[in-house]
């Protein structure tokens, strides 16, 4: 009967099955994947990939789906306690049989013997088969009762259900169909989309109690008396990371079809993206800091192999190597953080939970809280990319454009800013985020690495011909957001600018992969230009993205920015983060300037390359399509309250900041009144959208400037643009424009002075700044600096090994054997006088 | 101080047997020195081994059986490097232990 005990409960506790799945699918690769495909075929292999992370996905959404639910009617009472009691306390003695395995809590523990012996017709009806179905009949069927009381009677079968089974186990069978019924009755079922549920706006949003996770373990290792657990916890957070990634995965599946087609090691690849799938769902999915190592550590792996895909080309093992090796440099840092933390939270459990509970406590050690957050937050310097180690992502484009998307842009490199988020309480202590920051008058540490990150990514961005490194370093400037808005305490604007990141960001580069495989394998942009003719799916769907990217209202990049910027407006501990609020709004700024420079060198003008250019595939384009809707549809997921009418109305209670409500964890985490979540705030919102046109002016002006200018000096429309990097032309287009556009009189004169000596100014001054500012951190911090550093590091090594090479391996053997000896000779004589 | 006279000329062999190895470019002359270690060890697992059973422990022979453990395991080292040494002079037509550096790094 183990399809009786399938429902959504049961699926949020047995979550580990996602990634099992992917695991599994690795191992088919890796062992049967070449004779597939002499047998049927490319397509063979990549519709077993692209099987299991549809599974997968479908799974993850279910996953999503229990969690509103739980949010809806979460456990209260007896229930609550032992779901709290599995998330906090796996851990003890060893030798306390039973604690450690399936501590999934009270309910289940009774659920779980009794739905075996229920009859299969009322559990196969509610949880079994119609699991999708569930939600959808809700939504029909709670349409006509009054929400208040369809939330009422969902509590009542909810407390009728635990009754049963805290007095006889017997009553499993009401249990269940409680279990499975109530959500589907108080729910408003907008499920798959993670929209709203009616069910809880009522009265509880001003008690907003805690919602305890669901979580399992199984003891992992036994050592010196105390037991390791290994777990799995979904709570908001957990389940929202589930969908990203296999949804951007299962697309990324779909789009390497074809532009894999024919690649040497097409079976690797997809053995990889299983792979790197598997280790990204674990590690989301883990409920320690160890086993988040573990995956950590996987996904790094997974991360060189698909950078090194075209190994036969040594620019691409370097920048392989180049990112796992600065990867390790940082995860130096992790471990030292994890070790750190362990022992803070009195060295009993690497639980998360345990360890932010110890954070949150009173009796929490400041200064070492810090100091296992400065080093955990190395780790995540090096995994997303924050400055200085972010070296490693541009080059990382190296590998194969779906892997860019995937791995270095929606997924990977967010494990960090996942890594802050899941531990967030322990940052908040640590970094001092709820009373202004480490340095006060600044920030704090997390935030200050996120603005200096933001800033130098959009600036190195505009001096990329690559377009896949312009959207690099857009990567980095939007992770440095991240990180910014988790530093100012804004943890939901964060993660939704996550979540909508993932979304447009793999549309642009799977929209970039799409151009270059119609430009024949280029990513230089000076060999694009004018693909918006032949190109139309591509061109609209990478404008869209653009939009979302450069934060335009009614896409979901403004809101997720926007609530960023609002946290940082709001500060915590009633400081604002001023600094934070500008440079979140220049970088917004740039963004714009440098994605409208990208797009117009792509899709605008005239084709510049060879060949002639032509639409990629359905397969292809589709996926683009799907992103492009969803970076659209994402914005629906977290609207503000004030733009539905405000606090009170019952649309803002339904539908409003959804996002908020059901993934910011409320279970061992900063309340209301320690971190505010920032309303909407109109004058910052208006402010960034004046920063993304205004960006988005200032290019046009340089771009419509430089290519007229130079096309006419110079042969080649790539000199034009190089002529707008020179800055030359720029004065002069503006100067003429304004002259023959300037209307006579002295009101337009004295206009026109204030726009020849001031706007003018102003605007060449950013203008310039911006491109001194890319250029020289590019030349110098980034090449020089920090490149040479690591390549000095390089040849200091290779050069000792040569000389050790002369010296020592010679071959000959009676050589080697004279080393040994007088090595032991050595050894004996220390040993002779110093152990007495 | 019998054990000391023993010690003394397994060192002495012990020393041999190192500088044949190291020195002599011959390899039949380094598996011999080879042979000159072995042996010297076991004059020493003899020596230790007279020592212990003239201070009474039970355990008298384990020095000895050692021994001849060492010996039968030295005769298929033996075995094995001569087998070596003829392979070598069968491709290269020498058996110069200097020209041989396939190890060369």
């Amino acid at each position: 009967m183990l399809l009786a005990e399938i429902n959504l409960e049961n699926l949020m506790r047995w979550a580990f099955v996602v990634p099992l799945i992917m695991a599994c699918s690795f191992l088919f690769h890796l062992l049967f994947s070449k004779k597939l495909q002499k047998r049927f075929g490319e397509k063979a292999v990549s519709a077993v990939g692209v099987f299991a992370i549809g599974v997968c996905f479908v799974l993850s959404l279910a996953i999503g789906v229990g969690w509103i639910q739980r949010v809806n009617s979460p456990p209260t009472g007896a229930a609550f306690t032992a779901a709290e009691e599995a998330c906090k306390a796996p851990y003890g003695e060893a030798g306390a049989e039973g604690h450690g395995t399936e501590t999934g809590g009270a309910t289940e523990g009774h659920g779980g013997e009794t739905k075996t012996e229920a009859p299969g017709a009322s559990t196969e009806g509610h949880g079994g088969e119609t699991k999708p179905e569930a939600p959808a009949a809700g939504h029909e069927g709670a349409a006509g009762i009054a929400p208040g009381e369809s939330a009422s009677a969902a509590l009542l079968t909810q407390a009728e259900g635990e009754g049963h089974t805290s007095e006889a186990p017997a009553g499993g069978e009401t249990k269940t169909e409680a279990k499975t019924e109530a959500p589907a009755a108080g729910g408003e079922g907008h499920g798959a989309e993670g929209a709203a549920a009616e069910g809880e706006g009522h009265g509880a949003e001003g008690e907003h109690h805690e919602v305890a996770p669901v979580c399992s373990s199984v003891t992992w290792f036994e050592i010196g008396g105390m037991k390791f657990e290994a777990g799995t916890v979904v709570d908001g957070l957990s389940a929202m990371m589930l969908v990203t990634v296999t949804l951007i995965s299962l697309l990324v599946h779909i789009y390497s079809i074809e532009y894999l087609h024919g690649d040497v090691r097409f079976t690797h690849y997809y053995a990889f993206l299983s792979l790197f799938s598997a280790s990204m769902l674990f590690y989301v999915l883990s409920s320690n800091t160890l086993q988040m190592l573990t995956g950590w550590e996987l996904v790094g792996v997974c991360s060189f192999a698909l950078i090194g895909h075209w190994w036969e080309e040594k620019k691409n093992t370097d920048a392989a190597l180049k990112a796992f090796l600065t990867n390790r440099v940082g995860d130096t840092g992790l471990i030292i953080g994890v070790i750190i933390t362990f022992f803070a939270a009195g060295a009993k459990s690497f639980n998360v939970f345990h360890i932010n509970e110890y954070a949150l406590s009173n009796g929490a050690d400041k200064g070492l809280l810090f100091l296992g957050a400065l080093c955990l937050f190395f780790g995540v310097t090096s995994k997303s990319g924050q400055f200085p180690l972010h070296t490693w992502l541009p080059d990382a484009m190296a590998g194969p454009t779906p892997v860019s998307a995937l791995i270095h842009a929606a997924t990977m490199v967010v494990a960090g800013v996942y890594l802050v988020a899941r531990m967030f309480p322990t940052f908040f202590v640590g970094m001092q985020i709820g009373v202004g920051g480490n340095w006060a008058p600044v920030g704090n540490y997390v935030a200050i690495i996120g603005a200096t990150t933001a800033l130098i990514g959009a600036g190195l961005a505009f001096v990329q011909y690559d377009l896949k490194k312009v959207l690099a370093y857009s990567t980095v400037s939007q992770l440095g957001y991240m990180i910014l808005g988790l530093g100012v305490g804004a943890w939901t604007g964060a993660i939704f600018h996550l979540f909508t990141h993932a979304m447009f960001k793999a549309c642009l580069f799977l929209g970039a992969g799409s151009c270059s495989h119609a430009a024949h394998h280029t990513f230089d942009m000076r060999e694009m230009g004018g693909l918006k003719k032949y190109m139309p799916i591509t061109q609209k769907t990478f404008l869209a993205c653009t939009f979302a990217l450069s934060g335009l209202p009614l896409m979901s990049g403004f809101w997720s920015k926007d609530e960023i910027l609002a946290g940082a407006a709001q500060g915590q501990g009633g400081k604002p983060y001023m600094v934070m609020l500008v440079i979140g709004l220049v970088v917004g700024g740039m963004t714009a300037s440098y994605m409208t420079r990208a797009y117009r060198m792509t899709f605008l003008d005239d084709y510049r390359g060879h060949g002639h250019p032509h639409e990629s595939p359905k397969v292809m384009t589709v996926p683009l399509m799907i992103l492009t809707v969803l970076a659209f549809f994402a914005t629906f997921l977290n609207i503000p309250k004030l733009l539905l009418g405000g606090e009170t109305s019952s649309l803002a209670k339904s539908f409003g900041v959804r996002f908020e409500h059901y993934v910011q964890p409320t279970f061992i985490f900063p309340g209301e009144e320690l971190l505010k979540p920032a309303p909407f705030n109109v004058i910052v919102a208006g402010l960034s959208m004046a920063a993304a046109l205004g960006g988005y002016l200032i290019m046009r002006q340089y771009m419509t400037a430089g290519i007229a200018k130079g096309a006419a000096a110079k042969p080649g429309i790539a000199r034009g643009i190089y002529s707008f990097l020179e800055n030359k032309y720029y004065l002069d287009a503006l100067y003429e424009n304004v002259i023959r556009d300037g209307v006579k009189g002295p009101i337009a004169r004295a206009s026109y002075w204030v726009n020849m000596n001031i706007i003018d100014g102003m605007v060449n001054a950013v203008g310039v700044s911006a491109r001194k500012v890319g250029e020289v951190t590019y030349k110098y911090v980034d090449q020089g600096g920090i490149d040479g550093l690591v390549n000095g590091t390089g040849a200091v090594s290779n050069e000792g090994g040569q000389l050790l090479r002369r010296v020592f391996a010679t071959g000959k053997v009676q050589q080697y054997g004279a080393w040994l000896f007088g090595g032991a000779v050595v050894f004996a004589a220390l040993i002779v006088l110093f152990v007495k | 101080m019998l054990a000391n006279q023993f010690l003394l000329l397994g060192a002495v062999l012990f020393c041999i047997g190192v500088y044949g190895v190291l020195a002599r470019r011959n390899g039949v002359a380094v598996l011999m020195s080879i042979e000159l270690i072995l042996n010297s060890v076991n004059i020493n697992f003899l020596a230790f081994n007279a020592m212990w059973a003239r201070n009474g422990s039970p355990a008298h022979i384990s020095g000895a059986v050692f021994a001849l453990f060492v010996i039968t395991v030295a005769a298929a080292e033996v075995g094995v490097g001569l087998a070596l040494v003829l392979m070598l002079y069968r491709t290269r037509k020498s058996i110069d232990v200097d020209k041989i550096d396939a190890l060369k790094g």
